[in-house]
């Protein structure tokens, strides 16, 4: 018999017990609507950390501490050689930073010193007063501590020009309030920073706007380059220059074309040495993995959903062999092979998971799409840039694929009873 | 030796096992030559379905040899065997097996379908079939709606469509009334006369096995009397 032919009767006989077919087909269809959904809410909120990671710097660097990794499971061991107390005070606003030990000068030039390390800035931190705009309102301003190797997630204009003038990455929610027009009107805008020194005089410092920043979960206040930062902390400390300088996390630069083995290498080398080191994926891993986590549980709900409905189709396939006995005994009498009335049947469950998981994943797209666009205007507006229900072709595609292989899994069970079927025992079933 | 179209020598067949084991055909020697027409009688129970599907192979002698068109049925695999079944076998049984919400048309070409034939050539083959039994303005309707005497024109229908050696026919008039069961008769007994086609009819029917060529009596599982013998011994 023809593959097409095949085809064709398989897809005919599903429409032959309509009512039995539409049961099964909504029992699927149960299922691929579910598992659209949670897999769309996993691909948006993934989406939304992925660009925060890339909000949060430049996958080239390491922020280095002078602890041992956070994520490392239990307390650290107390050491006298490398171990000093510990103020208590978390570090400035990076998560997976904690609480550390100073870094020092020494440190600097030891960190810089491993192969493969380009460049090492300590992080230094500026406590701004106020940002404001052509005599406009005094805002309140906190300058990120990191925003020097981090690539922010822009409305408008571009990231920092780390070899140029003072620059300045704004959030979004400042354009308002400072005057300006809209984010646009803002970049290259000129804006007076003020500063209060250790001394407790106030300074200004102006500084240019080069780009407009989504607001980011991860990465909160104003970007500032490292032309800016200098100025702000030379202005801080008043001309005392201290003699010992202490910085709770550095940054360093490492060769990109590294490959990701030696990128660990470097990483447990730098480790050895009594150092926290961490990329910026590492520090994501472990908010990854409890969104992971939740998709997960989400997902095995879907698929016991789908597990039942695998059952309908055994169901009601086997009910359609029973019925057909008879048509099959024909079919075999005539001439065809065990393996075409196998092909018969595991085709009709696959059309059957065909209809079910169409349709549960067009609506599941439909009513999502609705659903996420209604959220983020609404109860999600506060989180800009995050669309909570992303449909990725691929995944869609590949539910499609997972739904019509349970069913021909399931299919399998009655397909076999019906090739096995003997022609005479079926001409003489009544 | 090729005009022999079907050569069973000493074919028998037992079901079930232990104290429910009954031998439902025994030592039966048939030799049918192409073009003939023959009727296989008996009382209820007789075997002779059973008969009929062993020699239409579609299930296996326990003893004996059967050669189909001098071809060895045991040297045959499953494939071959599926394949010599749909080019040289038509099928005919008493309740008609058509496939209920389907076409007249595609009820009749499914020997065709099966044997890979395009479905241009298969509709036009279908319809060929139809008219020769005066069904052609039927072709699209749907099986389930004809009458008795229409449904088994549209059995003969297909069973001739892959233009066989020999139709198979259980009890072909068993289900309609005498008149449409007349029609029945001579419709197939034409197709024998006419074509050439070997027909194997198994039949309660005095009258239409009166109408054979040959008369094999069956009697618990043996054949009693083959009309053909009588006539070499005579
Ligand atoms: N699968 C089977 N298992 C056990 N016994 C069977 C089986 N098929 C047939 N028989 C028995 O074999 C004997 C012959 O059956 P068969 O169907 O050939 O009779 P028949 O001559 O065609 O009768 P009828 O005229 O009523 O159709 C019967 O006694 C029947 O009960
Ligand atoms: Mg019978």
């Amino acid at each position: 018999m023809r593959a097409a032919d095949v085809v064709t009767k398989a897809v005919r006989n599903t429409y032959r017990s309509k009512l039995r077919t539409t049961l099964t087909v909504l029992a699927l269809f149960v299922g691929a609507f579910t598992l659209t959904l949670t897999t769309a809410v996993g691909a948006g909120v993934t989406d939304y950390v992925t660009k925060q990671v890339a909000s949060l710097g430049a996958d080239d660097v390491f922020i280095v501490t002078r602890t041992a990794e956070t994520t490392t499971d239990g307390p650290a061991e107390y050491d006298p050689e490398t171990s000093s107390a510990s103020t208590g005070t978390t570090g400035p606003g990076l998560p997976g930073t904690g609480a550390s030990d100073p870094i020092t000068e020494a440190d600097l030039d030891e960190i810089a010193s491993f192969d493969g390390i380009l460049s090492v800035d300590p992080v230094q931190t500026a406590a701004v007063d106020f940002v404001q705009y052509d005599d406009g309102t005094k805002l309140e301003l906190t300058i990120s501590p990191t925003s020097s190797v981090t690539n922010a997630d822009l409305v408008a204009g571009e990231q920092l020009d780390e070899g140029g003038d003072p620059q300045l990455v704004l959030p979004a929610d400042y354009v308002d309030p400072l005057g300006f027009g809209s984010a646009e009107d803002a970049v290259g805008s000129t804006v007076s920073i003020g500063i209060t020194d250790v001394l407790g005089e106030q300074h200004t410092v102006e500084a240019t706007i080069a780009g407009v920043s989504q607001e980011s979960l991860l990465n909160s206040g104003a970007g500032a380059n490292t032309a800016l930062v200098d100025e702000l902390v030379e202005v801080q400390s008043a001309g005392i220059d201290s003699d010992d300088p202490r910085y709770a996390i550095a940054v360093a630069r490492f060769d990109t074309s590294l490959s990701s083995d030696e990128v660990a290498a470097l990483k447990a080398e730098i480790i050895d040495a009594g150092f926290g080191a961490q990329t910026i994926q590492d520090q994501l891993g472990v908010i990854k993995t409890v969104i992971d986590g939740i998709i997960g549980v989400l997902n095995a709900f879907a698929v016991i959903a789908l597990i039942a409905a695998a059952f309908g189709i055994v169901n009601t396939l086997l009910m359609s062999v029973q019925e057909r006995t008879r048509e099959i005994g024909l079919m075999k009498a005539m001439g065809m092979r065990g393996r075409t009335v196998f092909a018969l049947f595991s085709l009709e469950a696959v059309a059957i998971g065909f209809l079910g998981s169409a349709l549960g994943v067009g609506v599941a797209a439909l009513l999502g799409t609705a659903l996420s666009g209604a959220l983020s205007a609404g109860p999600l507006a506060a989180l800009p840039g995050l669309t909570i229900l992303l449909f990725e072709p691929a995944s869609i595609l590949g539910i499609m694929l997972l739904i019509m292989a349970i069913a021909f899994l399931a299919g399998t069970l009655p397909a076999r009873r019906a090739a096995a079927k003997n022609p005479i025992d079926s001409l003489r079933y009544e | 030796m090729t005009d022999l179209v079907i050569d069973a020598q000493g074919i028998g067949k037992t079901y079930g096992k232990g104290s429910a084991r009954f031998t439902a055909l025994a030592d039966v020697t048939v030799q049918i030559r192409r073009g003939e027409c023959v009727a296989i009688v008996g009382k209820s129970g007789s075997g002779k379905s059973t008969l009929m599907h062993l020699l239409a192979l579609l299930d296996q002698p326990d003893t004996g040899t059967l050669a189909i068109e001098g071809v060895d049925t045991r040297a045959l695999n499953a494939r071959r065997t599926s394949e010599l079944r749909n080019r040289t076998f038509g099928f005919v049984f008493q309740q008609f097996f058509l496939t209920p919400g389907t076409s007249v048309l595609d009820n009749v070409t499914l020997p065709l379908e099966i044997a890979g034939v395009a479905p241009r050539v298969r509709r036009e083959r279908g319809r060929a079939a139809l008219a020769q039994l005066e069904l052609d303005d039927k072709a699209g309707s749907n099986a389930t709606d004809l009458s008795g005497g229409q449904k088994q024109r549209v059995v003969i229908a297909r069973a001739l469509v892959s233009e066989p050696s020999v139709i198979f026919a259980d009890e072909p008039t068993g289900n309609l009334d005498t008149a449409t069961g007349a029609v029945v008769e001579e419709t197939l007994l034409r197709l024998n006369r006419e074509q050439g086609i070997t027909l194997i009819v198994v039949t309660h029917d005095e009258d239409l096995a009166a109408r054979c060529d040959r008369q094999i009596v069956l009697r618990d599982g043996r054949i009693v009397s083959d009309s053909a013998r009588e006539e070499v011994a005579a």
